[in-house]
């Protein structure tokens, strides 16, 4: 009976050896261990046994089965991991065929760059404020110590709608609004559209936009204006980035000042870009003007201020390398889908 | 202002070059547009003299001339210019030389006759007869000049200034001189300035028996000094006087002219000269014009006055507008022998007006308009004489007249130099800005600044701070940052915009801008209805033109505008948006509502209705307005009147609660046509002020089910007519709270359903959220949906 178990492990072995697929596993199996199988007969013959026979050969017993189950199990396992590595061998893609793209659209680079400076700000701790883009006299000028009749209000060619109210032609006219709603801390800044009557052409467009920037508190100095604004542009365009004042004169400022950009291109060396003078004009800057503070009733003699204003076109036509400002506002599809 | 550096060389000695001027003047607040330097296109060109000249044997409109210019030899040219003759002293071209208007000179042939170079007129050398008066304009420039054989030209006719253009703003009216502007580059470069008071001899002489001068607007007018100059001999200026006015743009004219122009230049201050024997009765009345007067002006314009405007009248008539510009009649002519310079201080707002309203700026009006020195009248005047003697063009009377009413005074100022540091950030010691002060001629008296009186700007502290800090230097200003902290964050309103925008982009519409204004056209291209509120818009009173000219009371035109461009363009495909503002006026007086709209227009291949109604539902959703509803646009009670503009059948307004949102469309095929886009076309509008409000922001978690859910498919026959929404709310409120979803899965019609029917098939979700639905329950709400169908006709399909 030994050697009849043996001789079904052997079998049962060998025919697993040569088994290759799940089928003809199971069949095996049913074969040697299954209610009619070869394993099962033999233990059936257990009562002919003597009673000190009995357990010895049921242990063999036992073993056998045991390692034919295992050696099922193991090939079992075999033929899986066979059958995966065919399955995944038939399933390969060419990876190089196109995706299978969700199409989403875009910002307009004006916005991009707007949103941008808006972090940058808030960061600072600046609020944002919106204002009227048709505006009262009053907001865009007067308040702005530009009474009527003041020469300056020559450079800025406005659209009137009535004597008395027009379309703004700078975002300054928002720094009015917050003055009158907000007593001191006030850190802000406005962007926005802005009008003046130029015809449309590379650089000119009859609107545009600006960003506007104030803050008034106690102690505010011209060295924290100008600090303020070498952060805003190192944030813009790098940290080595430095930017020069040039006296200037704005009536709603005093003093007042043009600020200019390092040149990225050369440094400050002077190339084409820049026109040879190694910075480029990005905005104008100065202190709040005593008559601008006293007028939204702050006492200039407790508070005073700074105040900026930056062009978005030329920060956007310069960062992307456009020529022409009118495609900002042509909005041609294959313009817009490059940014 | 042109600055001609030879002219500020009389007032100021500076060892700088060029360059570093323009940059240092820039950095002090004078700000330099471009230095040009006179005459630099021209290279190689030399004085020579004709040693003889003799026809050309080819030609009898040629001359063929032997030319001394300083070398061992005398060169061949050959000329076709017929003013020439031996002994003439002319400017002569070299070979490889260069003229301003772009000409190289190259030996050549002239029929066969080498030439060696060209003999020049005033036109090839960039200059006019104005500039050398006794010269051609068509010929050779036949040299007058003090001058050696072979120098260069430049040197021997004084052709070599450098001319600065400085861009003066309109605070500093003193900068607009010479002098103003040698006292800033001493200031700039700590160096003295020094301007000599104006001397001369003049003859005796009563002037009050020749003129008499009365101000009756002392207010507009506060002074008027005049004088007066006998025995004129017109001709032309100096060279000298000749190159500053040209260094300066100024063209030269002649002696008398030329000195009020200098004078101008010199001091800012503008004069006017008359000729005496036009000044009716030698009076002289600064008066306002009476209504409709008329007077033709120097540039022989008759212009129409009214009464608000100043004139210098004589006992007739007005010879002067005040400030702008002389009558003709009374200018100076060949024959002149008798000039009053008259030399007076107009009030700048007064002279602002009439320019404007006349549309005449000249050159004296720029300068009163923003503010000239009432001091400054005097020691022009007298300059004025100290010319004329110095040219002989005349015999000043020694005596003048001076009618000054003005009684502004200094500006006194306070001066505190701890204010001025802690306003600028700066430690700048007291005695550095009292040496400030001391350039800028503010006088220090103690606390006190005394403003000049030519500096009408410096009113206050900060104006102090501005004048301490640009001579020290801006950048020499450290830079510090803010002291404190500060709170801030977007609005909810922005931060709704800005959750909007980031949707609608992921939805994949790319972000457009358009003007704010449009054309009232645009209004019948959307097809609106004569009558509409829409036309009423907020009009620019000095458009650009038409197309610019009303402020949009919709965006849906900007939009389908710029679907038009890219359809034209041959874009295939396009999906935009805009967040832009509407302007709806309030009232003639009072400003517009300014609401932030959210337009979206899309056209192509993947373009249809549900797409855009998909899009704008999943916005919606984003922006936290929940179950909004979409009903078909009724043209008679549409909550939008640009919804004329979309197909009747494919369109429909979107409500959140019972609150109108937008709408979105096909455009109608009309419109489309209109905008010349030969596709079918879809459009969006989302109120975004209006939804703001609506939209929830705040997220409450609700726990995931603990119970299974039961689903039933339920496929119903019904009228075609019947909206699916209408059956879909039906089964909601029938099933009622144990609803968790209802899916609309197929909507067919054709074989099999009756014509006008249609099969439309849902799949209903039911959860409990106290415990696991039974098939009871749900057979029972599946009985309610059934019945609650039926009341729309919608029955099982069989």
């Amino acid at each position: 009976m030994k050697e009849q178990l043996e001789a079904i492990r052997n079998e049962a072995e060998a025919a697993l050896q040569a088994c290759t697929d799940a089928k003809q596993l199971d069949a095996i199996r049913i074969q040697y261990l299954g209610k009619k199988g070869a394993l099962t007969a033999i233990l059936k013959q257990m009562g002919k046994l003597s009673a000190e026979e009995r357990p010895v050969m049921g242990q063999l017993a036992n073993t056998v089965r045991a390692d034919i189950e295992s050696a099922i199990a193991q090939q079992q396992k075999t033929i899986a991991e066979a059958e995966l590595t065919q399955k995944l061998q038939s399933e390969t893609l060419d990876i190089t065929l196109p995706g299978k793209q969700k199409k989403i659209g875009g910002l307009h680079p004006l916005t991009i760059v707007e949103n941008e400076i808006k972090e940058i700000f808030l960061g600072m701790g600046f609020s944002v404020a919106d204002g009227p883009e048709v505006e009262y006299d009053y907001y865009n000028f007067e308040a702005l110590n530009l009474p009527p009749d003041h020469p300056a209000r020559d450079t800025q060619d406005t659209f009137y709608i009535t004597d008395n109210i027009l379309l703004r032609t700078q975002t300054s006219s928002v720094q009015v609004h917050v003055m009158e709603k907000q007593k001191p801390p006030i850190r802000v800044i406005s962007p926005g559209r802005v009008f003046r009557s130029d015809a449309i052409d590379a650089t000119h467009s009859p609107l545009f936009h600006q960003v506007e920037g104030l803050v008034v508190d106690k102690g505010i100095t011209m060295a924290d204006l100008k600090g303020t604004l070498e952060l805003l542009m190192q944030r813009l365009y790098g940290d080595d980035c430095k930017i020069r004042l040039r006296p200037h004169h704005f009536p709603f400022t005093e003093p007042s000042a043009e600020v200019d950009v390092m040149c990225y291109n050369c440094y400050g060396k002077g190339c084409r870009l820049c026109k040879g003078e190694g910075y480029i004009e990005l905005l104008g800057a100065g202190m709040v003007h005593p008559k601008v503070l006293e007028g939204c009733g702050i006492d200039s003699s407790i508070y005073s201020g700074f105040a900026f204003g930056l062009g978005l076109e030329r920060i956007v036509m310069r960062r992307y390398n456009i020529q022409d400002m009118r495609l900002l506002f042509e909005n041609d599809y294959r313009f817009l889908e490059q940014f | 202002m042109n600055l001609s550096m030879k002219w500020l060389s009389d007032y100021v000695t500076l060892d700088t070059t060029v360059k570093d001027f323009c940059a240092a003047m820039t950095m002090s607040g004078s700000k330099v547009e471009v230095a040009t330097e006179e005459g630099s296109e021209i290279k190689n060109v030399v004085v020579g003299k004709l040693l003889s000249v003799v026809p050309h044997e080819n030609s009898d409109h040629l001359v063929v001339c032997q030319v001394d210019v300083g070398q061992e030899q005398p060169i061949q040219i050959v000329t076709g210019a017929p003013n020439v003759k031996a002994g003439d002293i002319v400017p002569v071209a070299l070979c490889g030389a260069e003229l301003p208007n772009g000409v190289k000179i190259k030996k050549g042939k002239l029929r066969g006759v080498e030439s060696n170079g060209m003999l020049c007129s005033l036109g090839e050398l960039g200059l006019t007869v104005h500039d050398f008066p006794y010269a051609i304009a068509d010929g050779i420039f036949i040299m007058q000049e003090d001058c050696q054989i072979g120098q260069d030209i430049h040197e021997a006719i004084g052709f070599n200034d450098t001319s600065v253009e400085f861009e003066i703003t309109s605070n500093r009216p003193d900068c607009l001189s010479v002098t103003g502007l040698a006292r800033e580059a001493a200031a700039t470069y700590h160096v003295p300035l020094h301007i000599p008071q104006p001397q001369f001899q003049g003859i005796e002489g009563n002037i009050q028996e020749k003129l008499h001068v009365e101000i009756a607007n002392k207010e507009k007018c506060p002074r008027y000094a005049a004088g007066i100059v006998k025995n004129v001999k017109i001709a032309p200026s100096p060279r000298w006087m000749r190159e500053r006015l040209r260094a300066s743009g100024v063209r030269p004219i002649n002696n008398l002219v030329d000195i009020t122009n200098y004078v101008m230049l010199e001091f800012g201050q503008p004069m006017h000269a008359f000729d005496l024997r036009y000044v009716k009765d030698g009076q002289i009345i600064v008066r306002n014009a009476a209504e409709g007067e008329s007077i033709t002006t120097l540039d022989g314009v008759t212009r129409t006055l009214s009464s608000e405007m100043l004139v210098i009248a004589d006992a007739e008539k007005p010879i002067a507008v005040a400030g702008v510009m002389g009558g003709e009649y009374s200018g100076i002519m060949e024959d002149t022998n008798t000039v009053v310079f008259e030399s007076a201080y107009f009030e700048p707002v007064q002279v602002r007006r009439t320019a404007k309203k006349l549309g005449m700026r000249t050159d004296a009006s720029a300068r009163y308009e923003k503010g000239m020195d009432p001091e400054g009248c005097l020691r022009t005047l007298e300059r004025a004489f100290e010319l004329v003697e110095l040219l002989g063009a005349g015999e000043p009377i020694r005596t003048h007249i001076d009618l000054n009413y003005n009684e502004k005074q200094r500006n006194r100022i306070p001066f505190d130099p701890d204010w001025i540091n802690s306003f600028l950030g700066t430690e700048i010691s007291r005695e550095s800005m009292c040496e400030t002060m001391k350039m800028l001629e503010i006088e220090v008296d103690g606390n006190t600044c005394i403003a000049p009186s030519f500096r009408i700007d410096l009113e206050r502290p900060a104006d102090l701070a501005e004048e301490v800090a640009r001579i020290y230097g801006y950048n020499n200003i450290p830079s510090t940052v803010i002291k404190g902290i500060a709170n801030a964050s977007l609005t909810p309103k922005q931060k709704f915009r800005r959750t909007l925008e980031n949707a609608t982009v992921a939805v994949g519409c790319y972000g457009i801008l358009t003007y704010s204004f449009i054309s009232p056209k645009y209004f019948d291209k959307i097809s609106l209805p004569a009558d509409s509120n829409l036309r009423k818009t907020v009009v620019i009173s000095n458009p650009l033109g038409e197309d610019t000219s009303v402020m949009r009371t919709t965006t849906l035109p900007s939009m389908l505008e710029t679907l038009s461009l890219n359809y034209k363009n041959r874009n295939a495909a396009v999906a935009l948006y805009e967040m832009g503002k509407e302007y709806l006026p309030t009232g003639t007086d009072t400003l517009p509502l300014e609401p932030d709209r959210l337009t979206i227009g899309m056209y192509g291949e993947d373009a249809d209705f549900f797409t855009l109604k998909g899009m704008i539902e999943t916005i919606l959703e984003t922006a936290g307005l929940h179950d909004c509803t979409y009903q078909a646009c009724k043209a008679e009670e549409t909550p939008f009147a640009e919804t004329c503009a979309l197909h009747p059948g494919r369109s429909a307004v979107i409500y959140k609660d019972k609150t109108p949102i937008g709408y979105l469309g096909e455009v109608h095929p009309i419109v489309q046509k209109n905008y010349d886009i030969g596709t079918r076309t879809y459009v969006a509008k989302l109120l975004v002020d209006e939804m703001q409000p609506l939209a929830e922001t705040e997220i409450s978690y609700q726990p995931l089910p603990k119970f299974p859910a039961i689903t039933r498919d339920l496929s119903l026959v019904c009228a075609d007519e019947v909206p699916v929404g209408v059956l879909q709310s039906a089964m909601k409120k029938a099933v009622g709270n144990i609803l968790e979803q209802i899916t609309l899965f197929d909507v067919y019609k054709g074989e099999q359903i009756a014509s006008g029917m249609k099969s439309v098939s849902f799949s209903i979700r039911m959860r409990s959220h106290e415990g696991t639905l039974t098939d009871e329950q749900a057979d029972a709400a599946m009985k309610r949906v059934l019945k609650a169908l039926q009341e729309h006709g919608a029955t099982l399909r069989a």
